[in-house]
């Protein structure tokens, strides 16, 4: 069985139904993709497959042979990073990391569907992933920065705009 | 996983209605969301596993005014159609999950361990669908509610149901989007201007609601009277008490909207 994972083919030879997340953890050592419930309730191991935002917990690789895998490690590199990367890095929106990634994920695929800077609109997209930091806020002005085609200066941090919402998104 | 099932990987709908068979010892793998979890906790233990995602059974056709929906068809499609089935199929889970969840999977797992499931089999008595399944004494087609007790033993193949005049789809709200909800309500009314209801999360599976319908022309009384169509229990989502307080609400809401979209 062959998948495509970050631009690079690989072989896998895990048994058809190990879920997506284990045989790139495990097999491949592609590791940003997180082990958290391992039963799709979290959002941390979230990938893209062909362009979708996808639970690689719950998904057997036998159903996505042959497709393109992107995890985070494919978005960009610690020499350059992605706009997604330097907005969370800017807005602090990485607090403990563990969701960081899947969130990463499911915002490249809402950006990528042409998603803007629409709170709610963010909220919605994202609201499969859980941040047991609690760092909603900062998540959603980091993807709503991106939306806009705000530009980031890695050596200052952004002032948190908004310090009522403190109950972030649902 | 331990020992590693066998793997049955259908290009074709007469694949794999061919390799189901009767169905003994195969465990049918539409999107893998309820599935794969059972497998990484080791609470199932397939001999057989049957993958749908290349035999051909996604996507919604229209002959006429009848709907037909294929088994693999994702929830995120769904949520594209008309009330009562769009904004049910909406209501379920989140982004991720409806686009891999499929309509086979929620109709068929029924109840889960602790609370009901199959969001989408209310939707679907409301529009009186039938399902064509497959398995023991071969291709059949059914009414959806003659179909539900024996859903863990055929193979779904599609589901069709006339175009209603008018839907509605009214829901408890969840907690949150990974929760299930606790009781909704789907109401239609036919192109012959009868109006059906249905509920889900008064049993274990969706139940019709044949005294409401009956007095579907005054929606306070069809609310009362649901609660004569119903076995109300607890479970890890609500008590009886509180389903049945909400149930006639829900029903006139139901019913409100029924009446605003004609």
């Amino acid at each position: 069985m062959k998948l495509t994972v970050n631009g690079i083919e690989r072989e896998v030879e895990s048994a058809p139904l190990t879920p997506l997340l284990f045989v790139l953890r495990d097999e491949l050592e592609v590791e940003s993709p997180k082990a958290g419930c391992q039963q799709g309730g979290c959002g941390a191991c979230t990938v893209l497959v062909d362009g979708e935002p996808r639970r690689s917990c719950l998904t057997p690789v036998a159903a996505v042979e042959g497709a393109q895998i992107t995890t985070v490690e494919g978005l960009g590199s610690p020499e350059s990073l992605a706009p997604l990367q330097q907005a969370f890095t800017h807005h602090y929106a990485a607090q403990c990391g563990f969701c960081t990634t899947g969130m990463i994920m499911a915002a490249q695929a809402y950006l990528d569907h042409g998603g803007t800077e629409d709170r709610e609109a963010i909220q919605s997209a994202l609201a499969g992933h859980v941040c047991r930091c609690t760092g909603y806020v900062k998540i959603v002005d980091a993807v709503s920065a991106v939306a806009r085609g705000d530009s980031f200066d890695l050596t200052v941090t952004a002032e948190s705009h908004d310090t009522t919402n403190v109950g972030g998104t649902k | 996983m331990s020992a590693a099932p066998e793997v049955l990987l259908p290009s074709s709908a007469d694949e794999a209605v061919s390799l189901f068979g009767d169905g003994a010892d195969v465990t049918v793998v539409g999107g893998g969301t309820i599935v794969l979890p059972e497998l990484t906790y080791g609470r199932l233990k397939p001999t057989r596993a049957l993958l749908l995602h290349r035999a051909g059974l996604a996507g919604i056709s229209r002959n006429g005014s009848t709907v037909t929906v294929g088994a693999t068809t994702s929830i995120l499609d769904l949520s594209r159609e008309r009330a009562p089935v769009g904004p049910c199929a909406a209501n379920i889970a989140d982004l991720e999950i409806r686009s891999q969840g499929t309509l086979a999977g929620n109709i068929c797992a029924g109840e889960g361990p602790d609370a009901p499931r199959g969001d989408l089999q209310g939707p679907l008595l409301a529009l009186g669908a039938t399902v064509r399944s497959a398995g023991q004494g071969g291709t059949t087609t059914e009414p959806l509610e003659e179909f539900l007790p024996k859903r863990r033993s055929r193979l779904l193949l599609d589901v069709s149901f006339e175009e209603p005049a008018a839907g509605a789809f009214a829901a408890l709200g969840r907690p949150h989007t990974h929760d299930y909800t606790a009781l909704a309500v789907s109401a239609v009314r036919a192109a012959d201007g009868s109006i059906r209801l249905a509920a889900t999360g008064v049993g274990w599976w969706g139940t019709r609601l044949p005294s409401a319908e009956a007095a579907a022309g005054d929606p306070e009384a069809a609310g009362t009277a649901a609660l004569a169509d119903v076995t109300l229990h607890d479970d890890a989502l609500a008590s009886a008490w509180y389903r049945e307080r909400t149930l006639p609400v829900l029903v006139r809401r139901a019913l409100a909207q029924l009446e605003e979209s004609a």
